[in-house]
């Protein structure tokens, strides 16, 4: 069977700085890394291939020109094949045309492998927009039964097993494939990419989809096709030096705590 | 756009049990229809709704559209996708609040892809143009490094699935009265294509996690189970909820349904005391929203110490006996 993986680039997240002087974002020097929650559904795919050896795994993008690095490095840990949609009439996409042009491409590619996908995975989010959309928008573009969150998943026949969290404990939720399933953390880590692997991620060949490859319209993507528009960013007020109660005993500094968390009438 | 009026807030029911955040929702509704002088309307959805829809009046609702049906009695993406596109379709709302939990998350993108709808992800703020009737939503992005406001101005209706806790849910009017409605909507058979295999539900203890005002959350510098039994007492006397951070849970020390954070739940209490945790973005995530922040860790620059208000250098096992006893004596 073939699985389609959608990945997408984002900032790591974890080195950006905040300029309080400027109350913004330091971007600069702030590496691009395959969103996490996309690695574990890359990861799990590729362990689907291990135990089913004619299993192929696909993995797409759209993005920007330098999003082909990403590709490259999922490419050096499992996957088989990578797509990248890029087009300058796709910048500014909402979570909704971002869905709409990957269900079009999965068309695409379905074509081009010969075959069609039984399974596609999604991160559950993407830790740049935070948003958690396009996984169940893409499942509504292709007419698919989707289930978010999954923290396992297996293959039975042809149905999808899904463990996932639920406000009550966990859940095992199943579904007949061809299904969509988002991705959360894993118990297992993704796997890393050996020099060999890397050697032939990057003599490999990625072919582009452009939004002419895909049959888009111009005026239903970008900017303009988007419903949901971002108006203005703005770093929220950060709070400026809390009080540091560091008092000769760990007793001493628990009495001050609560003299002053009373005070404050917070207990 | 024109004919489309309204705030709707979705009210789910689980086993004959309303969810808090559905209640949530028609507090925020409530502002918003206020400020255009449009109906509150309730979207009660479940089996065994009664109790529900009188809590959805007492919350703020001019009017109730009851779902009330064994399709409805557990939540499932298609079944609740199709009901909602019917209903929606039907009356024409301007806007709709989604809670955002699981089920919220899961439901909202694909319900605006069925309706080709702007929507706005875990929004932690909303204000409506009187005018237009165009709501800017506030929602954190890159782990809570920043907020963006996103508007959806040219599609109706408006959706957004809102973080819990954003709207505090006020004293309910018992004496408030609404137009109540009762729809029916049969699902076509086969629509609903997933199933439920198994379901392992594990019994919180003490206050909900989400719902607590005061939650202490331990890290990795908990150190083991035992001293998480300190921070359940310290939780209990404050009458508060234990949370925690990835790390103790992958750690064994606490089961998953406490996890704050990107993965785990959203908690905005009035007090959020971070005990042996070093301050992770995932965990802040979770937690940003918390109204006062205390930090207690021995390392002095642990990133916490950024997000808290005050902060204890120190070590949790010197610390929080001390916090407990003197707490005691406080309340005695
Ligand atoms: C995709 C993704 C999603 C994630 N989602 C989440 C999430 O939802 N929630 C979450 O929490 N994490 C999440 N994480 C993990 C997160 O990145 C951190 O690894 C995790 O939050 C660290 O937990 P911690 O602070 O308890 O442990 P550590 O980072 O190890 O910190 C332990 C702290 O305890 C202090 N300490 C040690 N001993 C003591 C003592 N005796 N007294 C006082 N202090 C002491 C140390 O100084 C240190 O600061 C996620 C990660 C990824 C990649
Ligand atoms: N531009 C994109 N290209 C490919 N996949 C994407 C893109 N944007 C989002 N995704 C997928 O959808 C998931 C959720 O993203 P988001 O809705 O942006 O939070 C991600 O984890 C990816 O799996």
């Amino acid at each position: 069977m073939n699985i389609l993986v959608c990945i997408k680039q984002v900032p790591d997240i974890e080195k950006i700085k905040i300029d309080s002087a400027k109350n913004e974002m330091i971007m600069t020097g702030v590496p691009n890394i395959v969103n996490q929650f996309d690695t574990y559904a890359l990861e799990t795919a590729v362990r689907i291939k291990d135990a089913n050896p004619e299993t192929r795994v696909i993995v797409v993008t759209m993005g920007p020109a330098q999003t082909k690095d990403a590709l490259k490095n999922c490419l050096s840990v499992g996957a088989d094949k990578a797509y990248m949609i890029c087009d300058d009439i796709l910048s500014d996409s909402d979570t909704l045309v971002t869905s709409y042009v990957l269900s079009q491409a999965a068309k695409v590619i379905e074509e081009r492998e010969g075959q069609p996908f039984s399974l596609f995975l999604c991160g559950k989010q993407a830790a740049d927009g935070d948003t958690g959309h396009v996984g169940p928008q893409l499942a509504e573009y292709l007419g698919l039964p989707q289930i978010t969150s999954a923290m396992e998943i297996s293959i039975d026949g042809n149905k999808v097993l899904v463990r996932r969290l639920t406000e009550e404990g966990a859940e095992i939720k199943a579904a007949e494939m061809p299904a969509l399933v988002t991705m959360s953390q894993t118990e297992y880590e993704p796997r890393y990419a050996s020099v060999k692997t890397k050697m032939a991620a990057n003599r490999a060949e990625i072919p582009v989809l452009t939004a002419s490859d895909l049959g888009l319209d111009a005026a239903c993507v970008g900017l303009g096709g988007s419903p949901s528009k971002l108006i203005k960013t703005f770093v929220p007020e950060r709070k400026k030096g809390g009080l540091k109660i560091e008092e000769e005993t760990g007793e001493l500094s628990a009495q001050k705590l609560v003299a002053l968390l009373s005070d404050a009438g917070a207990i | 756009m024109s004919g489309y009026k309204n705030i709707w807030a979705l009210v789910e029911v689980q086993g004959g049990q309303v969810k808090s955040i559905g209640l949530e929702m028609l507090v925020g509704g409530r502002r918003l229809a206020d400020a255009v002088s449009e109906k509150l309307v309730a979207i009660v959805m479940g089996l065994d709704t009664k109790e529900a829809v009188k809590a959805a009046v007492s919350y703020g609702a001019d009017q109730v559209i009851v779902l009330d049906g064994n399709d409805y009695g557990e939540y499932n993406t298609e079944g609740y996708t199709y009901a909602l596109e019917q209903l929606i379709n039907k009356y024409k709302p301007s806007a709709m609040l989604i809670g955002a939990s699981i089920n919220g998350r899961d439901l909202a993108p694909r319900l605006a892809a069925r309706l080709k709808t702007g929507l706005a992800a875990d929004c932690t703020g909303a204000e409506i143009d009187a005018a237009t009737g165009t709501i800017s939503w506030t929602r954190p992005a890159y782990g809570g490094n920043t907020m963006a406001i996103v508007e959806t101005p040219e599609a109706r209706p408006q959706l957004a699935t809102v973080r819990a806790s954003v709207y505090k849910r006020g004293e309910p009017d018992t004496q408030r009265s609404a137009e109540i409605i009762e729809e029916s909507i049969e699902l076509p058979a086969g629509i609903v294509r997933t199933s439920i295999i198994e379901k392992i539900a594990e019994v919180a203890e003490g206050i909900k996690l989400e719902d607590a005002e005061v939650v202490i959350s331990g890290g990795r510098g908990v150190g083991n189970v035992e001293n998480f039994e300190m921070l359940k007492e310290l939780a209990s006397i404050l009458n508060g909820a234990v949370g925690a951070s990835r790390a103790a849970v992958d750690a064994g020390w606490i089961s998953h349904l406490y996890q704050v954070g990107q993965t785990g739940k959203t908690v905005s209490p009035k007090l959020y005391i971070a005990c042996g945790m070093s301050g992770a973005i995932q965990h802040l995530a979770g937690m940003s929203g918390s109204d006062r922040v205390v930090a207690i860790n021995r390392d002095p620059d642990a990133p916490i110490f950024e997000v808290a208000d005050y902060g204890i250098v120190g070590s949790i096992k010197e610390v929080v006996p001390a916090l407990i006893a003197e707490i005691k004596k406080l309340k005695a």
